[in-house]
């Protein structure tokens, strides 16, 4: 195996619902591309209905994209469903397992159904379900089958694990059960896409990630550089009669009231800059706070509309502007 | 308890093989006896209804007009059992499962693993399909020790007629599926087929006993060469003609069901 193997490369992939052609359909995803390394854990991240599940149900081959190019381990994985699918874990949004069959049996059946599967009581150990083994899936809490999901997931002891929304329903105990066991597969080697929307869980596990609004990619890297590409903050309170016109012209203020936020690039600078002025004019800045972007802000910031390009600027602007485009 | 070994490239290359499939078939069909076993108004209409219909019909079959049909009321009552028990053990008891499982997503979820399309639905029909063919076999041998029927003329002809019905009654409770919401709504979406075969295929009223022109055209009807071919198996007397334009039907609809289920069938609920 070569090291830096692509497993995952996608270009260009479009997915439309509906009619091809008119305004019937409706396009999820809009020429979504990357590419994901052996042994590297990639996240999607997005608000609901940005189209990561339709992104990751085409590299699942459950879905025929609409337009592009996906290759799973150097295959179609929806042409070539029976190359891939051996050698890949899927656990989906949303687990379907019939409720009036134990955790046991459900196991049993999936096992049989995977080759070179694991024993079902280890995969059930795995997740920590091993003593609701007997359990019919019906009384199962929503984080216990979540749990089952993963260990269906993980039963063919896959090369690649797609998971979506592996925590959504899970206590903090849950989640934190499962980061650590995707933790040791990823140790292992096992190539791991995962989507979410819990901005921790992608600053936890991520080797990359992928931030995606109305279909496109609209930033990637690492969780560092993603959160380096957005602006710092200083905010602070004036006294009254200080006016946040008397700052200087290089701060690029804005006014909450009395409060003034300044967003900039260059934290450092900014902030000596804002510094040196109020010890000049003898201002008194109160309630001073400056920080470096935190994954979470910049996820907020890009997924409710502001891509790089429009720092700044007013949403609802950004949207009509997106819109006509 | 250590999830390091993975990544191994195990399983490289093709699952293919009809071994493979088979195993597939097997846990599938296993998990769903299991369920069949649990659900109680499944194993009701699998198990007794059968049994109720054939004891009905013998009790109206003194009323069928038989003269000049060649057929007592016993081989009326035994050969239309057959396709009755497809019908009722397989056809109804199989669009309820199809679509629970797809409502629960069961089937979506299966369709992620290795398990191709067809497996799903087979895997899915396995149970209630063995269930009828068993009943089948206990008609044809309760004819023969209890009833002074002849053993099947042509057994080869018989068999063909039962398994051409069987994959007709799971394909077309695929189809049927695909109109079906809930599982309580099955119960109408089935009516349609139901009362038309029983009506219309031959089953209380031998075709023979109908005016020619109606019979030709009920011969169209999905289940009317599978009771065709179960009376010339069991019973004989039928032409090479009429024999080969009953497996011809029972092909072509076989056929167009495979077209519907493969063009309409969900594997999800609708959002």
């Amino acid at each position: 195996m070569e090291i830096g193997e692509q497993v995952i490369e996608v270009s260009g992939l479009r997915r439309r619902y509906g009619p091809a052609k008119g305004d019937g359909g409706f396009e999820a995803v809009r020429g979504v591309s990357f590419s994901v390394a052996r042994g590297e854990l990639f996240a999607l991240l997005g608000t609901n209905g940005a189209g990561k599940t339709s992104t990751v149900e085409v590299l699942e081959g459950m879905a025929e994209p609409s337009g592009g190019r996906v290759r799973v381990l150097g295959h179609d994985p929806y042409r070539e469903r029976a190359r891939v699918r051996p050698r890949i874990g899927v656990m989906l949004q949303e687990g379907g397992f019939s409720s009036d069959l134990t955790v046991a049996e459900t196991a049993r059946m999936w096992a049989g159904c995977t080759s070179g599967a694991r024993p079902t009581s280890e995969a059930l150990e795995m997740v920590g379900l091993a003593p609701r083994a007997d359990v019919r899936v019906k009384q199962l809490s929503g984080g216990e089958r979540r749990r089952l999901d993963l260990a269906m997931a993980l039963l063919g002891r896959p090369e690649v694990l797609f998971l979506d929304e592996p925590t959504t329903g899970l206590d903090a105990e849950g989640r934190r059960e499962t980061w650590r066991l995707v933790r040791e597969l990823r140790k292992g080697g096992t190539t791991v896409v995962l989507t979410t929307h819990y901005l921790e869980e992608a600053e936890e596990l991520a080797d990359r990630l992928a931030i995606m609004r109305a279909g496109r990619i609209v930033v990637s890297g690492t969780p560092a550089e993603v959160t380096a590409s957005r602006p710092s903050r200083i905010r602070f309170t004036l006294p009254e009669g200080v006016p946040a016109a008397r700052l200087p012209l290089s701060l690029k203020a804005a006014e909450h009231g009395r409060g003034v936020e300044i967003r900039t690039g260059r934290l450092q600078e900014s902030l000596t800059e804002l510094l040196l002025w109020a010890r000049q004019e003898g201002v008194e800045l109160t309630g001073l706070d400056a920080r470096s972007a935190s994954l979470e802000e910049a996820f907020l910031e890009i997924a409710h509309g502001g891509g790089p390009d429009t720092v700044g600027e007013d949403d609802t602007a950004r949207l009509a502007k997106a819109g006509a485009r | 308890m250590s999830a390091t070994d993975t990544g191994s490239g195990t399983g490289v290359g093709v699952a293919g093989g009809a071994a493979a499939s088979l195993g597939r078939l097997r846990s599938l069909a296993r998990a769903e006896l299991t369920l069949l076993v649990r659900n109680r108004t499944a194993m009701f209409t699998a198990l007794l209804m059968p049994l109720a219909m054939v004891l009905f019909m013998r009790s109206t079959v003194e009323q069928a007009p038989l003269e000049g049909t060649g057929l007592s009321p016993t081989d009326l009552v035994m050969t239309s059992g057959i396709p009755m028990v497809l019908i009722l053990v397989v056809y109804l008891n199989l669009i309820p499962a199809y679509v629970s499982r797809r409502e629960e997503l069961v089937l979506k979820r299966l369709r992620t693993g290795e398990l191709r399309d067809w497996e799903v639905l087979a895997g899915a029909a396995l149970p209630v399909v063995t269930v009828a063919l068993a009943q089948c076999a206990v008609l044809v041998a309760a004819g023969a020790a209890l009833l002074e029927m002849t053993p099947p003329d042509r057994p080869d002809l018989l068999v063909l007629g039962v398994l051409l019905g069987a994959v007709l009654m799971v394909l077309t409770a695929a189809a049927t599926a695909v109109i079906t919401r809930t599982t309580e709504s099955a119960q109408i979406t089935a009516l349609p087929l139901l009362m038309v075969s029983l009506v219309g295929s031959g089953m209380f009223v031998p075709l023979e006993a109908m005016p020619e022109r109606l019979a030709d055209v009920l011969r169209l009807l999905p289940m009317t060469p599978v009771v065709e071919l179960v009376r010339y198996g069991w019973l004989g007397g039928g032409e090479p003609g009429e024999v080969l334009r009953a497996l011809g039907a029972a092909a072509a609809w076989a056929l167009v069901s495979v077209f519907a289920v493969r063009r309409w069938f969900r594997w999800e609920p609708r959002h």
